[in-house]
């Protein structure tokens, strides 16, 4: 027997409480009925008793403590899939909204997920080409990690993931398995139609499923869009055997609408007013990359956030940090002096990289290579704090030759071109032979069997 | 009495109404599929219940069923080289039964029940028995006897014994008579409450140093056997790494690594790698002696506020059989946030940030737990306790990292600016500290020698000196600095880069026993004495500079092998003989 549940009790922002509710079940979705015709659906997120909460996706503007019909659908929030799902574009919620028709569904699955249990996961090896020197080499993406991009309002996190997946090399992929999942969240109308343009340029647009939540659509709806993302994005990789990037962007907005539904419903605020439970609400989307025993898929994350005034320790990008394998941090003074990508590679780190580098995989004078880069760039650093005090010309001619390396790291290094696309030998050599400007004594972190290799070849070189 | 009812659900807290039969800390089966839960509140109408799985299709009305028991762990054979969830699930057998992805209710006996162990009995009909004596061995893995213990809670007089040969886990090996003439049938395993600390007879001072091989923690903050520490440190800044560093090469005889919310990747790259690595004392994978629960953060976060106690507790009974256990808890900070969570369930007042009032006694009470002890069976056991703090905003006055700080007597503070640099372990020298070095100091010179105390004064001497010419440094540059103190800043160079700096990638230098670890600091030290009386000569450091000395000690690390120890005398000799030629 199927009940109309008519009126509310209660509206709080986009909540609805209801009395009376018989046979209900946690996080179930129900559609509620406005008497304009339209309907609405919403989620149980609270019962005592017979009083239930609903979280309304749409929005509760226009209901009223009457003109409603509310109906129970029995099960929680589900996502319709199929293998036609690839290519096609739906809003926040997984609703298809290019006009196609609906997906017939193959199967339906919870777009929570469930864990997956850590003794099936593999342990990810293989690196991603991305063609991009300061990733390739120094925060090398692994398939199966999440690795998300720490940007800022106005800097190029865009550009650099369009690149990234267009350039993307996956080994044990090509065009027939591989797929991008890409998730917007709040974000504006041109950037989504950027992405959009940037997929079908590079030739992947009937490989992506677009899902868009943009900034004027509900907020509520902002908190299903990354599960209903990833819930493809599984099913993808792990039934259909597909490699899978997706991307994420912006997981501030995302942790913002989860904030707004949190003090709606009255919870207690942890940290700048977030919910206590954003760690493990995060978590519970980061972790839903990675690879699988006995299944060759995987699924690859790139979240891009804004820090809110660009600080690292706010709430959001700290919590990511604690999450995700590493993450690729942008700078605005680099941005500044027109170097793109603008990658400050100290704050930047690839938790995988260690295991996914070297002999067999790329190089094997990767490690070495990356492991001295980033100890002479630091010296920069100290090198520039001194020079602001007392004036390069004052510096010795060690720390002068530092302040030269660092020039030219940031401009010949990390500097590229949009449509540049580099290999790993290119990037490694030319990370070699900026090196080899320094005094040799200063590459300490580098064995000297390697040393002779890579340094003193140069030096042949330039004496020919 | 068995009609107890759903009445609310928010998050992971399920209330039943008008319920007088539960305990607090009682554990419960929730809904039809039987999810795990644990009573944590109860007034005169609502009974308050945090369930450790995903709540989602929960309905009220349905059924929940108390245990009449706390929460509480199956102890017994066949937890080492097994992998748990926060409340001893077995990973492995859940995989086997639901697949890839965990499924809610999925019930699983803790330990292998079929499994066939090779016990020989310990005792004779009429022996006396007190709690926590050992009545039973058996081979567990090739490396590790486990002991089976009477019940703490028991004792009395062996009435029966079976033959020595193989048991299952349930199967009934002896039978005590206790002092009221009850008769208790005894099985190679027990049950024990996750939140009740084991008792032992007496805590013992902790005298004997935990040896981790890592450089900068033996030498410069060392921990002893049933010691605390933490380790706090940003993200990215290698806690986990030196969590897997300590987990691997320390030299306790079991080790308990609990993944408390954090990344599943990192959990199955420890499956693989303790898989691989042979431990060089025993020739034996390293997970025969280890015990993995891993509770990531997508996990429910209930069962992540348990596995620290389950941890803890897989960890007191190890001890109790007169084992060295070291565990490492990463993170202490996801165990906290998941306090937290609940506590903002049940709409309890905050305290500082958020954290309920009680985090500071929680903390206490865990940290409490560890130690060395005269345990019951009569041999003496520790516990390690190792802890990951993971810092809001890398910020450490906030509340998890200082509470820590109050509990723990060994502080390693991991830096984000050396991490930068990558410097690892990023431990900042100036700033972590070991309260251990008087308990130990006897130890060090009966084993090392009066000189390593020594060193080791001297070296952090040096690095305090190197400190405070630093802020000199980054004002005025480093040329207008006399020459002695130019040399201070030489060694201390080779000290960071050459000693504390260690790789943990490279073969040699990924453990360094401590007599390499004497040596490496005596090289330095006779370096900067003989260079010293070259600089009090007026002669140029930038001429001792040349010769090369520094550089080569930065680089002994990779170049003396740690089976090579005489080399250190060739390097000795070299330095005199250049530094002699100066002189000259």
């Amino acid at each position: 027997m199927i009940i109309d549940y008519v009126g509310v009790k209660e509206i709080n922002g986009s909540l609805i409480v209801m009395d009376g509710v018989k046979g209900v079940s946690n996080e179930e979705i129900v559609d509620i009925k406005l008497d304009n015709g339209t309907t609405r659906q919403g989620r149980v997120v609270q019962i005592e008793g017979e009083r239930i909460v609903v979280q309304v996706f749409e929005g509760t503007r226009r209901i009223s403590l009457k003109n409603t019909r509310t109906r129970l659908t029995g099960h929680p929030m589900e996502m319709p899939l199929s293998p036609e799902i690839v290519g096609r574009v739906l809003d926040g919620a997984g609703r298809p909204i290019d006009g196609l028709g609906d997906i017939f569904p193959v199967k339906k699955a919870n777009i929570n997920g469930t864990p997956i249990n850590p003794v099936s996961r593999v342990y990810p090896k293989n690196y991603i080409n991305t063609g991009i020197s300061s990733i390739d080499t120094l925060i090398t993406l692994i398939r199966g990690q999440k690795l998300p991009i720490f940007s800022g309002s106005g800097m190029t996190h865009n550009d650099l993931a369009v690149q990234i997946v267009r350039q993307a090399k996956i080994s044990g992929a090509d065009s027939s398995n591989f797929g991008v999942v890409f998730a917007a969240m709040g974000v504006q109308k041109d950037v989504a139609e950027y992405f959009r343009k940037s997929f079908e340029e590079s030739g992947v647009l009937s490989r992506v499923v677009m899902l868009l939540n943009l900034s004027n659509d509900p907020i509520i709806e902002r908190t299903l869009t990354p599960r209903c993302a990833l819930t493809i994005a599984e099913y993808l990789a792990f039934e259909l055997d597909m490699h899978i990037l997706v991307i994420m962007t912006d997981m501030t907005s995302y942790a913002e609408a989860l904030r707004e539904f949190s003090s709606s419903k009255g919870e207690i605020p942890g940290r700048k007013g977030y919910p206590g439970y954003l760690y493990s609400d995060l978590a519970s989307l980061y972790e839903r990359a990675g690879m699988i025993k006995d299944h060759p898929g995987s699924v690859t994350q790139i979240p891009i956030l804004t820090m809110p005034n660009d600080d690292i320790t706010h709430p959001i990008p700290d919590l990511t940090g604690y999450i995700t394998e590493g993450q690729i941090v942008l700078d605005r003074s680099l941005q500044g002096q027109g170097i793109y990508p603008p990658v400050s590679v100290l704050p930047s780190l690839s938790r995988l990289m260690k295991d996914g580098i070297g002999e067999g995989y790329t190089r094997g004078d990767h490690q070495s290579l990356a492991n001295q880069l980033f100890a002479s760039y630091a010296k920069v650093i100290d090198a520039r704090a001194l020079a602001s005090v007392i004036g390069e010309e004052e510096l010795s001619p060690v720390d002068k030759k530092y302040i030269e390396f660092g020039r030219l790291f940031e401009t010949k290094f990390i500097n590229q071109g949009f449509d540049e696309n580099r290999t790993i030998e290119q990037s490694l050599d030319l990370g070699w032979e900026l090196l080899s400007t320094l005094p040799r004594s200063e590459l300490d972190r580098v064995d000297d069997a390697v040393l002779d290799v890579y340094i003193k070849d140069k030096e042949k070189n330039k004496n020919r | 009495m068995n009609n107890n009812v759903i009445f609310g659900i928010n998050g992971p807290v399920v209330t039943v109404k008008d319920a007088d039969c539960f305990e607090m800390m009682e554990m419960v089966h929730v809904g039809k599929q039987e999810l795990v839960g644990e009573v944590i509140g109860i007034t005169d109408s609502l009974t308050t219940i945090q369930v450790y799985e995903e709540t989602t299709g929960l309905k009220p009305g349905d059924p929940v069923t108390g245990t009449g028991a706390p929460m509480n762990v199956l102890l017994g054979p066949g937890i080492l080289d097994n992998i748990f969830d926060g409340i001893e699930r077995p990973l492995k057998a859940i995989e086997a039964q639901t697949g890839a992805f965990i499924a809610r209710g999925a019930a699983v006996s803790p330990l292998d029940p079929d499994r066939l162990w090779t016990v020989a009995l310990k005792v004779k009909p009429g022996d006396r028995l007190e709690g926590g004596q050992v009545y039973a061995t058996l081979p567990e893995t090739p490396i590790i006897e486990h002991r089976v213990m009477l019940h703490p809670e028991l004792s009395g007089v062996i009435t029966e014994v079976r033959p020595d040969g193989e048991y299952r886990l349930f199967d009934t090996v002896a039978v005590l008579e206790d002092d009221l003439g009850e008769r208790h049938e005894l099985t190679l395993c027990q049950k024990w409450p996750i939140r009740t600390a084991r008792p032992v007879k007496t805590r013992l001072t902790p005298s004997i140093p935990l040896i981790t091989g890592q450089r900068v923690m033996d030498t410069l903050f060392p921990i002893a056997k049933g010691g605390t520490a933490a380790i706090p440190g940003g993200f990215g800044t290698g806690k986990t790494m030196n969590q897997h560093q300590l987990a691997k090469w320390c030299d306790a005889d079991i080790i308990i690594y609990v993944g408390c919310g954090e990344r599943g990747n990192e959990m199955s790259q420890v499956l693989e790698e303790f898989s691989e690595l042979i431990d060089p004392k025993s020739n034996r994978p390293m997970t025969d002696r280890t015990v993995l629960i891993a509770n990531t953060s997508n996990m429910p976060v209930a069962a992540r506020e348990a596995s620290i106690y389950t941890g803890i507790t897989l960890a007191e009974y190890y001890r109790d059989m007169g084992y060295h256990v070291a565990m490492m808890a990463d993170s202490t900070s996801r165990w906290a946030e998941a306090l937290r969570e609940i506590s903002g369930r049940l709409e309890e007042m905050p305290a500082e940030e958020g954290f309920p009032a009680y985090l500071p006694s929680r903390l206490a009470e865990f940290y409490e737990r560890g130690g060395r002890a005269d345990v019951l069976c009569g041999s003496e056991g520790s516990v390690t306790l190792i802890g990951a703090v993971s810092p809001q905003g890398s910020d450490f006055s906030e509340p998890v990292t200082q509470n820590t700080k109050r509990f723990t007597r060994v502080f390693w503070a991991l830096d984000k600016a050396l991490a930068y640099a990558r410097h690892y372990p990023a431990i900042n020298w100036m700033n972590s500290y070991s309260e251990y070095f008087n308990d130990l100091d006897p130890w060090f010179r009966e084993n090392l020698g009066e000189d390593f105390v020594e060193y080791r004064n001297r070296i952090s001497a040096l690095l305090q000196e190197e400190g405070s010419l630093m802020e000199i440094v980054k004002l005025i540059g480093a040329d207008v600095l006399p020459d002695d103190q130019k040399l201070v800043i030489e060694t201390a160079r080779v000290i960071r880069v050459g000693f504390l700096q260690q790789n943990a990638f490279h073969a040699e230098d990924t453990y360094v026993p401590l007599e390499k670890q004497k040596l490496m600091m005596k090289a330095i030290l006779h370096l900067h004495a003989k260079a010293k009386e070259v600089v009090a000569r007026e002669i140029p450091i930038a001429r001792v500079i040349e010769l090369g000395l520094f550089d080569k000690l930065t680089k002994m690390k990779y170049d003396i092998p740690n089976n090579r120890l005489d080399m250190f005398d060739d390097y000795i000799r070299e330095i005199d003989e250049k530094l002699g030629a100066l002189l000259q």
